[in-house]
């Protein structure tokens, strides 16, 4: 283990309250739950690959949050974690994706067709569309916790998987190691190039080690379709074009996915999942679908409108800055997606995109011709 | 009396200490070896694919294991002038269990030191000749720095918060009982009012969570600041750094040029608070091979850094500026410290080694080495020259 929570054992000498973190000051889902008691419960569990408490908690620990950003604090470093650390995660879980229960199951569909519309809206202000979600790869530990030699091997499997693919999927891939000067520049055009991680959640967690090793950047040919290979996840997976037809996005996350995870089971080595909780992933928020869909559009006026927060939760979408989670909105153009990940398939979380986007274009129209928008405001959804 | 750990346990007899390591080990050496093909540190160097599949499989008693040692190493792959050293210790017996890679590390850092070598340690003040005058109108300051680990508790990279209170709760105690000179108070870095973080940052007292990825890739940033503090000596004279890089780093400093003075605090404070840490059944980590064990190897021997801030405007841009540093076995740094650069003519000078030479030794070396650069400075403002002084290989 990278930081030296192997010697697990060896911390058991010290009193449960001479090793509880000092959480007075911290505002993240982990510290809102993990009292004294719990970690006296929890200290002396492992996951099968040696995966402790302190390793799931770090991050938080090290991350005290903000005062308004309400962090997970917490990440997975295997299959495992989520049941050897229930007692924590599924209360954090609950909080965290709106009461799901430990007894609640999931529903995933990735069939498109159950998608209505979404091939319609308007380009003259939604101006790309896009959706991604996460996967893991049983059989391996997560980026927090992967060993080299592990990490490799999920390259090289994602790399005999994707370079497989052929029609619209066929592409390419660009290990972060060897990348040439032009390579990069052109993948930084794209919009593509990740680099590595530098918030300090994601390196306490240590999903930076061994950076770049193991690493890369696969898209096919007409660069609509992306994978991510060893970031926070094993696999990102992008689908994404210019305009508003999300259906035809959509159509192809799914397809492409589905395909990936053909050869992926046909090695062996299916994507983790389960009834419960959907896809694994490593941090808690992204369980279920891991999916995030959404647009960038232009709403200048809706978005100064003393309402727009509040449409936003009714939708249960959540709007970011066009430079991704943490960034400011430009221009009055700003990222809007679903806030749901868990609880909900992957058909009715990229509905409500479409519906909810739909609805704010058609307000922010109205507003344009100095109408009101009081009767279009949505029930909550 | 603090709660001790019982004696370390063997590896074998730990449930699950290494789980992790011996799930690595289902992967071949050749898949778990980092690539190194661009690296350029001490770690580097030394650690061939043979040699890792060599250590690959041991753990120190506490779990330290070869990819602790090195991740650091692998993480950054350093820089194409300077040569870091690209490991850590995570305890005493890192130095041990992994001598391989270790030995020929600090061979290659320490001027050839030896694994059969034998370190000498001299904190007798009086053993040293002269320093209380060196020219204030040039000196500025005079600083001695070194650090100690306390024995029976891991270092900074593997502590757990456990062992790290532990350390700051034994400190907190020792430094308490010092009177006199030494008389002082500590500041927990987590509890700390405005108003003391103000004066410890005008006082160049402070330290900050460390953003070195070099630190931070290692582990020692982890909790931070749970357990970390600063005390220091009523007169601003004498200072201790608890679970920054080092359980302990220990400074003594005042402005002007009296090295000796700061030399004879720096000895008598380190001995008075070993004697109380000897006297809590934890003493410094030490060995006759290694002197005191530290978590860089770079730190090892004396672990001493002893420097002046000094004016040297002219000196500074003489052609052989560089090469009578190197005689006289000293290092130059901007007075912000390691890789900042110079502001003004002013430069932080101090002795290079670190293993191999004693505390007085080396202090010899910068006091009798910034008063020859004093001399040159003063003959190149009167536009003489300074060949006639350059000194012989130290």
């Amino acid at each position: 283990m990278p930081f030296g929570n192997t010697h697990n054992n060896f911390k058991l000498n010290y009193k449960v309250e001479e090793e509880y973190p000092d959480l007075s000051k911290h505002n993240n889902h982990m510290a809102k739950v993990l009292t004294k008691e719990l970690y006296g419960k929890l200290r002396d569990k492992q996951t099968p690959n040696g995966f402790t408490l302190d390793d799931v908690i770090q991050t938080g620990v090290d991350n005290p949050g903000h005062p308004f950003i309400m962090t997970v604090g917490c990440v997975a470093g295997d299959e495992e974690s989520y049941e050897v650390f229930k007692d924590l995660l599924d209360p954090i879980i609950s909080d965290r994706h709106n009461g799901y229960k430990a007894t609640d199951k999931h529903k995933t569909d990735l069939n498109f067709e159950n998608l209505k519309g979404g091939d319609d809206l308007d380009p003259a202000y939604v101006l790309s569309s896009r959706v991604r979600t996460g996967r893991s790869i049983k059989g391996f530990t997560l980026p927090p916790h992967s060993s080299r030699g592990e990490r490799r091997g999920i390259e090289k499997l994602s790399v005999e998987a994707l370079t497989s693919l052929d029609g619209e999927f066929k592409g390419k891939y660009y290990p972060l190691k060897s990348m040439t000067d032009a390579e990069q520049e052109q993948l930084i055009n794209d919009h593509f190039l990740f680099d590595k991680p530098v918030s300090p959640l994601l390196t306490c967690a240590g999903m930076a080690r061994d950076w770049p090793d193991g690493r890369g950047i696969w898209h096919n040919d007409s660069k609509t379709f992306l994978v991510w290979v060893n970031e926070e996840d094993h696999l990102r997976v992008i689908s994404m074009q210019q305009g508003g037809n999300m259906r035809e996005v959509f159509r192809r996350f799914c397809v492409g996915l589905q395909k990936i995870e053909e050869i992926f089971k046909k090695h062996n080595h299916g994507f983790m999942w389960n009834e419960h909780l959907g896809y694994i992933l490593t941090c808690p928020s992204n369980l279920g679908t891991g999916l995030r869909g959404g647009v960038h559009v232009k709403l200048p006026k809706l978005s100064t409108h003393p309402k727009f927060d509040e449409i936003l939760t009714r939708l249960r979408l959540q709007k970011r800055g066009t430079g991704g989670v943490d960034t400011a909105s430009v221009g009055g153009v700003f990222d809007i997606s679903n806030a749901d990940r868990l609880g909900s398939s992957e058909v009715a979380q990229v509905q409500m995109v479409v519906d909810g986007v739909k609805l704010m274009v058609e307000m922010e129209k109205k507003l344009e011709k100095g109408e009101a928008i009081d009767s279009m405001i949505p029930a909550q959804k | 009396m603090l709660n001790s750990p019982q004696i370390r346990q063997q590896g074998s007899t730990m449930p699950f200490g290494n789980t992790h390591n011996q799930m690595k080990m289902k992967y071949t050496s050749e898949q778990e070896y980092p690539d190194l093909s661009k690296h350029n540190n001490h770690m580097a160097k030394i650690l061939t694919p043979a040699m890792y599949e060599r250590l690959r499989s041991k753990q120190t008693p506490s779990g330290f294991t070869l990819d602790d040692v090195i991740q650091t190493g692998v993480d950054n792959p350093g820089h194409p002038f300077i040569m870091t050293v690209g490991c850590v210790a995570g305890d005493e017996e890192t130095y041990e269990v992994f001598k391989e890679l270790l030995d020929p590390v600090i061979e290659d850092r320490h001027g050839g030191y030896k694994p059969s070598d034998k370190h000498k340690t001299d904190l007798n003040p009086s053993n040293l000749k002269g320093g209380d005058d060196l020219d204030s109108n040039y000196v500025l300051s005079s600083r001695v720095r070194t650090g100690r680990s306390v024995r029976g508790f891991c270092l900074p990279p593997h502590c757990s918060r456990g062992e790290r209170r532990a350390v700051e709760k034994l400190s907190i105690e020792a430094l308490a009982s010092l009177s006199g000179d030494l008389k002082g108070k500590y500041y927990a870095l987590k509890n700390m009012t405005e108003a003391e973080q103000q004066q410890l940052i005008d006082d160049h007292f402070l330290f900050d969570k460390p953003v070195s990825p070099l630190l931070l890739a290692s582990g020692m940033g982890r909790d931070w600041p749970d357990a970390r503090g600063i005390w220091h000596n009523d007169n601003k004279t004498f200072l201790v750094w608890v679970n920054e890089e080092d359980h302990l780093r220990v400074i003594s400093m005042q402005k002007g040029g009296n090295m000796k003075e700061v030399f004879d605090r720096f000895c008598t404070g380190l001995t008075k608070i070993e004697t109380l840490f000897k006297e809590r059944s934890h003493a410094f980590m030490w060995n006759e091979h290694l002197g005191y064990v530290l978590t860089c190897p770079s730190n090892l021997g004396t672990g001493l850094r002893a420097g002046v801030h000094v004016k040297l405007p002219n000196m500074s841009k003489h052609a052989k500026f560089e090469e009578v540093l190197k005689k006289l076995r000293l290092q130059k740094r901007g007075t912000g410290g390691v890789d900042t650069a110079a502001v003004g003519g002013v430069f932080d000078i101090s002795n290079a080694d670190r293993l191999g030479f004693s505390e007085v030794e080396l202090v010899q070396m910068v006091v009798d080495g910034v008063k020859l650069l004093v001399e040159m400075e003063k003959k190149l403002e009167k536009g003489q020259s300074i060949d006639d002084i350059m000194p012989a290989q130290k």
